[in-house]
């Protein structure tokens, strides 16, 4: 069976987007620091000079999208990456060790469930003095994990059940080898799902927090740019610019995650076929 | 059909059980969130030439020179006695903690009910009839929308909508005005993201039910098409629907932040958020433990309900 074409637009949408956030800052043409301030040439619509205007400084809109860009995959690779390596490591554990170990994590994920993700990430942001770019990936990922520990944990204890593991603890093997030679990649496929929404869902909750002053503390994040326009709603002309400009670039990334997503289930499951 | 009493008990009280167990889990983790953050609370609230006799005066009124297991008992005579705590330094000039949650919590119960109402009114029809015309143009458009729905950011939809509907078009009140008709355009701002979760869920539920063997059995049968659809297929369908629902329904109840924001809305989260950054560690406290009662009570209901209407959850 072949990738589904939703998936495949997914696809290269999302690496339209890894290769801005790459490149981004290079291509900027503007600098978007304090040297980028323009007081002269405020709140423009699109000009040659500036494809998509200046925000409330002068600066330029385009670079700072660009920055932006670098700035959300860093923080998304980042918090998939370690919320993915600590969610299915403590769900494959404690489904295949199950009793105590089991027991804790499942009541962990309780309390952690039992809280709206954005608030907890907020509550954690606020343990520091200053928001910035190291406690929100911790507070993204002090929740992040609990999606992967489930799909791990549950996965695993379908597996235990399956001849094959049986046949090779029978012959001898020591938890390290099953874990090793027969959870894992069978783990790969669900996890690489997972990933891929949760890299959608981070660039979400990402903007929201900066949207509310809690991200990073610079200009360009998108999040940031939503915050800037939202403070200047009555400038009704300028601020639809200021505001699709970050905005669809959030909803670009998320939607090709999400295509991508569910693409890569139906193509790793063929029983989810035609769900989505 | 004849409903099991005694299970149907021992899953409730199972379900309570462990609903108990997370509120505490949540006040414990609440009450220790203060004394994980740095820097003295007193500071916050003294300011910087406080003498020794102010500082020590509202340390006590914080409770902060006990033990901490005693300020933890304290925490939960405050839980006990309704108040949820006082605002220091001056416990009697402002309002307990739960006057000031109770004064925000009307504003998001309203807004998260008409949410929740706009999602439901749209998600359901969307949902069903994409399922049955499965293939079908409407499909398309209703997969189509839900995924959009799903990835639109909030921060961008909700000023668009202030554009299009105030601005631009004049039909809905704006940011901080009151009133029934100011609550359209926060509630589709928050319906629109739960509306395109449930239309995606419904139609994917409803196409697994579809190809159930008692769909088949029942159209075999002879009933009526509308009958099979309504009675047989969609009863089932709903099941996940409800419990998504649920869920969502419980964090809206928490407090929509980023639409209170937009909107310069009072509620929970708004004022979460503020106690936060104010460092009001009273407030904070009780913020969280009336968000997390209000979303583990959702859960548990949520529970009891599928629990009531599919006997198989209860033997589980």
């Amino acid at each position: 069976m072949k990738l589904s074409v939703s998936a495949k637009i997914g696809m290269v949408m999302l690496a339209v987007f890894v290769v801005l956030g790459v490149f981004g800052p290079w291509l900027a043409p503007y600098d978007v620091g304090t040297r980028g301030i323009d007081l002269a040439h405020r709140f423009e619509g699109s000009s040659g000079a500036h494809l998509f205007g200046t925000d409330s400084t002068g600066r330029d809109t385009l670079s700072q999208l660009l920055f932006g860009a670098r700035s959300a995959l860093q923080i998304s690779l980042i918090v998939v990456a370690i919320s993915a390596a600590v969610g299915l490591t403590l769900g494959a554990v404690a489904g295949w060790f199950g009793g105590a170990v089991d027991e804790v994590l499942m009541r962990v994920v309780d309390v952690l469930m039992a809280f709206p993700g954005i608030l907890l990430n907020i509550a954690i942001v606020a343990t520091v003095a200053e928001p910035g770019l190291g406690i929100m990936i911790a507070a993204l990922c002090a929740n992040g994990w609990v999606g992967y520990a489930r799909v791990a944990r549950g996965q695993v204890l379908a597996l235990r059940e399956r001849d094959y593991v049986k046949a090779a603890i029978a012959l001898g093997a020591g938890d390290a080898r099953v874990i090793g030679r027969h959870l894992v990649p069978n783990l790969m496929a669900p996890a690489l799902v997972q990933m891929t929404f949760g890299f959608g869902g981070v660039i979400l909750v990402e903007a929201s927090l900066s949207f509310l002053g809690l991200g990073p503390q610079v200009d360009y994040t998108w999040g940031a740019m939503l915050d800037q326009a939202r403070t200047f709603l009555w400038k009704s002309e300028w601020v639809k610019l200021y505001t699709l400009v970050p905005g669809l670039a959030i909803l670009w990334v998320v939607l090709a995650a999400n295509l991508l997503g569910d693409g890569l289930r139906d193509w790793l499951d063929p029983r989810q076929r035609g769900r989505g | 059909m004849a409903v099991d009493v005694s299970s149907l008990g021992s899953f409730l009280l199972r379900r309570l059980g462990s609903g108990a167990l997370a509120v505490l889990g949540v006040s414990i983790l609440a009450f220790s969130f203060l004394h994980i953050v740095p820097g003295d609370p007193v500071d916050h609230l003294a300011g910087g030439e406080a003498t020794p006799a102010q500082r020590a005066q509202i340390e006590q009124c914080m409770g902060l020179d006990r033990s901490l297991p005693m300020q933890f008992v304290h925490f939960l005579g405050d839980i006990a006695d309704g108040s949820l705590g006082h605002q220091c330094p001056d416990p009697k000039g402002k309002p307990t903690v739960a006057a000031r949650i109770a004064e925000v919590f009307p504003h998001t119960a309203e807004l998260a009910l008409a949410g929740m109402l706009v999602a439901v009114i749209f998600a359901l029809p969307l949902g069903i009839v994409a399922a049955i015309r499965r293939g079908s143009w409407i499909d398309t458009l209703a997969t189509t929308a839900s995924l959009s729905g799903i990835a639109i950011p909030q921060m961008m939809f909700a000023p668009m909508l202030v554009f299009l509907f105030f601005v631009t078009l004049g039909w809905f009140p704006g940011p901080t005005e009151t009133g029934l008709a100011a609550l359209v355009l926060p509630a589709f701002a928050v319906g629109t993201h739960l509306m395109a979760m449930l239309a995606r869920m419904t139609r994917s539920s409803m196409v697994e039910v579809l190809g159930e063997d008692y769909v088949r059995t029942a159209r075999a049968k002879g009933l009526p098409e509308r009958q099979v659809l309504l009675v047989h297929a969609l009863r089932n369908a709903l099941l996940p629907v409800i419990t998504v629902a649920g869920l969502q329904f419980g964090s809206l109840l928490s407090g929509a932040i980023v639409i209170e924001r937009v909107f310069s809305r009072p509620g929970l989260g708004t004022t979460l958020l503020d106690a936060i950054l104010e460092r009001n560690y009273p407030v904070v406290q009780g913020c969280v433990f009336v968000i997390a009662l209000v979303y583990i009570t959702i859960n548990v209901l949520v529970d009891l309900a599928y629990g009531l209407v599919d006997p198989r959850i209860r033997r589980a």
